[in-house]
């Protein structure tokens, strides 16, 4: 019993609430708007538009979801959701449903009207997310006489973003306008825009239907050629800044996959295959951890990096230092034999991640705070897990350039390079700075496989994809060479973008393997040649 | 360095070897495997005819191989490329012969037809002859090798230099040759071959001749290979291997020799590749992947490198494990290559030949002092 009283109250609670917006329009105006002839409906719905009367939208979003029903017999007007009826012009509920109810049928032309309509009087709504999104739906509306509400709605509007959309749309308007003088206002205010759209409305000004002009006005010609002009001009510089900008992410990730090997290989002159499993394992050791801090610490999962960023250092480090006692320590000297039986162990590597995580991809989630980017221009957007990672590169290459140049490691590693001979002899074991030298190489291959899982895919052939490249950065730097591998990685990424951009990713991948190939003909020392008696060691 | 020289190759032994292999290939194999009924035990199947045909293919890679990097100390990581390059040139002419007998009954191949191309690209004009292709199959190798290793030569880029350039090289072909548009049929490759010379390609008596043809070019690889490194020329080669500069000192130009076993090694490939592709009925970019020319090496590093014949035994050894693995213990496949790998470089760095010959010769010391 009071389970049924219940019910009916929310019922009826329910039903007060979709009632209450309908109220707001009187009986004529709901009339007409149900009204079978398609002009009167129209011109009615621009009327409810013109006002700022927000009440109406319910009823408006009622008809769009084709909700109204009327009634031949009673002359009613009933919203029926669920099967519940409300009565539109009284906003009354309807206890007995009459039997003859139809469906106000909406034709397309009037759904379009009606988005428009709803989207024009959300426009005055308190909620910024609801403004913004009625800003966008409006972007493509011509009807000018929406020109009144727009203009007010721009004046109210403080929020920036949509203050630029509304001024878009108020453009685009000006240009159905009838007035002359209006047009060329707005194409000259189109010429601002930073949305790409704004080129199409423009084109379409200057198109040619049949060998006429599609205007044939040519002063709105002319100006819409400037216009257009400049737009272009913004419209490329925002793509040379976005190019520079994945230039410069694909150089960071390319400097973190060589600068273990710039160690490894450059100082220590080990040809190590296994240095795109390195990171690999790196990428999967973030995995872990993210799924460690999930399970124990979920509050904490947004700052799970903080803790994989050491982890997959320690972790590749040490697989690395296993590596270099175990095997590559008998191979010194004998570089061709250390490149098969690295590549012996990438095999390894690869297949033991297969074994143990599965052949599919896993899933590394980016935290909250690295979602999402910074929009410069409406065609450019900067992720910011990109710019994330072009700062933790920068950190990392300062980190290891102190640990080279001001720990003793970094002095007894200098010394073991220079003169490994000499070095021993002043008493350093060269043997076991080897074994630091190369878990610190690959250490540097696991902060980049952490990196490398925050913006792409997971997976056990992840290093497969680095290792020719990672090979060309330091070869193309030259070998032992901090700054060439620098130099090289940024300049090898920006290259590359700027060449996808013209030919496409595959052939600007070939072309600068070309490149590569010619260059190191030309200068086999690589860009930062040693020079003097050292160069011949 | 290493005390297998000229003379160690081919004794008596050796030659009768040859010749037993000749008469295996030419004779017995048709033999037992067309001649002798399905039921009997000495019957040979038609799998272990197109695996052994298709090892062989292999083998003669290796011994390509051998002559670079085994005797002239360069390790090539692009010779995948070359057999791929090879087996493409003749794949143009097997997709050439498909006639309208393809998908869409076109003339042209159906990843043609499927990019909606109307006619053959010019790279692709006269690749209906058959001559032609073959020779493309020479030259196509042979010209890329000869102008990539005159540059690399010439500015005297050696030891993981140049074996890091040719894999880039390699890994740049792949790319292209996985675009649909450079018009070799992207990732998929050439397939659904039809016949060769007119006469259907998947017949017993077809399989019977490509493996028959496999094996005397490899009789033909390894015979002309003893001839070249037991020439002035292969000990000029040994000696490049060993001390470079001292042979620039002695007044030759190593350019041009090494220039020249180079190009003899990639055009070998592409033999190789012409004989494979028939064989196995399909060739893709995944030849050309950086893997494939990695293991190339490793099939000569088990077999012991500068010996020739231990490129042959390490290719069947390697591929015939391979083979066994990936129907026995499939997820173990890799580990094992890489085992080997790692265990080759370590352990024995004369591979298989050069362990029998320590054991021969420690069985030779006992029994000497057995006597004494």
């Amino acid at each position: 019993m009071i389970l049924v009283r219940l019910i009916r109250c929310v019922l009826v609670v329910f039903a007060l609430v979709a009632a209450m917006p309908a109220a707001a329009l009187s009986p004529e105006q709901i009339g007409k708007l149900v009204s079978e002839d398609p002009d009167v409906r129209i011109e009615a719905l621009n009327a409810v538009a013109a006002g700022d009367d927000e009440s109406a939208i319910g009823f408006l979003q009622a008809l769009a979801e084709g909700n109204v029903q009327t009634s031949v017999s009673t002359k009613k007007i009933v919203i029926v959701v669920d099967g519940k009826g409300t009565d539109a012009t009284t906003g009354k509920p309807v206890d007995a449903l009459p039997g003859d109810l139809d469906e106000v049928v909406a034709n397309n032309v009037f759904r379009r009207e009606l988005a428009a309509a709803i989207a024009t009087l959300q426009l005055s709504s308190k909620d910024r997310a609801v403004r913004l999104a009625a800003a966008k739906t409006l972007q493509d509306e011509t009807e000018s006489d929406r020109l009144p509400i727009v203009e007010r709605a721009i004046g109210k509007e403080s929020d920036a973003e949509i203050k630029g959309l509304l001024e878009r749309v108020r453009a685009n308007l000006q240009l159905n306008s009838k007035d002359k003088p209006v047009r060329l206002a707005a194409i000259v205010s189109l010429g601002s825009s930073v949305n790409p759209n704004t080129k199409t409305i423009l084109l379409e000004i200057l198109a040619k239907k049949g060998g006429e002009f599609a205007e044939p006005d040519a002063d709105i010609r002319f100006a819409a050629q400037k216009s257009l002009a400049e737009v272009e001009g913004r419209l490329a510089t925002g793509e040379r800044i976005a190019q520079v900008f994945s230039g410069a992410s694909l150089g960071s990730i390319l400097l973190l996959a060589a600068l273990g090997l710039a160690i490894t290989y450059g100082l220590m002159g080990v040809i190590n295959m296994a240095h795109g499993e390195l990171i690999m394992i790196g990428a999967y050791t973030t995995y872990v951890v993210q799924n460690l801090v999930r399970a124990n610490a979920p509050d904490l999962f947004n700052w799970y990096l903080l803790a994989a960023v050491p982890a997959s250092f320690m972790v590749a480090a040490a697989v690395g230092m296993v590596l270099e006692r175990g095997v590559i320590r008998f191979l010194y000297g004998r570089p061709l034999e250390t490149l098969l039986a690295t590549w012996g162990i990438s095999l390894i590597l690869i297949q033991a991640v297969r074994t143990i995580f599965g052949a599919q991809n896993v899933q590394v989630e980016n935290p909250v705070w690295m979602s999402g980017g910074v929009e410069l221009l409406s065609n450019v957007v900067l992720p910011w897990s990109r710019i994330v990672i072009i700062g933790f590169s920068a950190v990392v290459l300062l980190l290891v350039w102190l640990a080279l140049t001001r720990t003793r490691l970094g002095l007894f590693v200098r010394g073991v390079t220079q003169n490994r001979a000499m070095a021993s002899c002043l008493g350093v074991h060269t043997g076991r700075i080897d074994t630091w030298c190369f878990g610190l190489g690959s250490g540097i291959a696991g902060l980049a496989g952490c990196a490398l899982s925050q913006i792409g895919n997971v997976g056990p052939d992840l290093g497969q994809g680095y290792i020719v490249d990672s090979f060309m950065v330091v070869v193309l730097g030259g070998v032992g060479q901090l700054a060439g591998t620098v130099y090289a990685a940024i300049g090898l990424g920006i290259v590359n973008k700027f060449l996808e951009g013209i030919s496409g990713a595959v052939l600007a991948k070939i072309t600068v393997l070309v490149f590569i190939i010619i260059f190191i003909q030309k200068r086999p020392q690589g860009m930062f040649a040693l020079k003097g008696r050292f160069a011949d060691a | 360095m290493r005390k297998t020289g000229p003379g160690a190759l081919f004794g008596t032994r050796g030659w009768s070897g040859v010749i037993a292999a000749l008469v295996l290939i030419c004779a017995v194999a048709p033999l037992l495997n067309l001649g002798v009924p399905k039921e009997s035990i000495f019957h040979m199947s038609d799998f272990s005819v197109s695996l052994i045909g298709k090892i062989m293919c292999y083998a003669i890679v290796a011994l390509a191989m051998d002559l670079i990097w085994g005797y002239t100390g360069i390790l090539s990581l692009g010779h995948g490329l070359f057999f791929a390059l090879g087996g493409y040139a003749f794949g143009m002419y097997l997709m050439r012969s498909i006639g309208l007998d393809g998908v869409y009954k076109s003339p042209l191949p159906d990843f043609m037809v499927f990019l909606d191309w109307k006619a053959y690209p010019w790279y692709w004009s006269f690749t209906d002859h058959f001559w032609y292709s073959l020779m493309l199959v020479v030259l196509v190798p042979g010209l890329l090798a000869f102008v990539f290793g005159y540059f690399a030569f010439r500015s005297r880029i050696k030891g993981v230099y140049f074996s890091i350039i040719t894999q880039a090289m390699t890994f740049a072909f792949m790319l292209l040759f996985f675009r649909n548009d450079t018009g070799f049929g992207g990732n998929n490759g050439f397939t659904d071959f039809k016949r060769i010379l007119d006469h259907p390609i998947f017949t017993p008596q077809m399989r019977m001749t490509l493996f028959v043809l496999s094996g005397l070019a490899l009789v033909g690889t390894l015979l002309l290979g003893r001839w070249i490194v037991t020439s002035k020329l292969g000990r000029v080669l040994t000696a490049i291997r060993d001390a470079e500069s001292r042979v620039m000192f002695s007044g030759y130009d190593p350019l041009w020799y090494k220039l020249f076993i180079w190009t003899l090694s990639a055009v070998l490939c592409g033999i190789a590749g012409a004989l494979y592709v028939p064989q196995v009925g399909i060739i893709n970019p995944g030849e050309m992947s950086p893997a494939n020319s990695i293991e190339i090496a490793i099939w000569v590093a088990v077999g012991g490198r500068g010996t020739l014949v231990g490129a042959i035994l390490g290719a069947f050894i390697v591929n015939g494990a391979r083979s066994w693995f990936t129907v026995a213990f499939p997820e173990y496949w890799l580990f094992f290559l890489g085992a080997i790998f790692i265990a080759v470089t370590l352990f024995l760095p004369n591979g298989v030949v050069g362990l029998i010959s320590q054991l021969r010769a420690q069985w030779r010391d006992r029994q000497g002092a057995k006597a004494a």
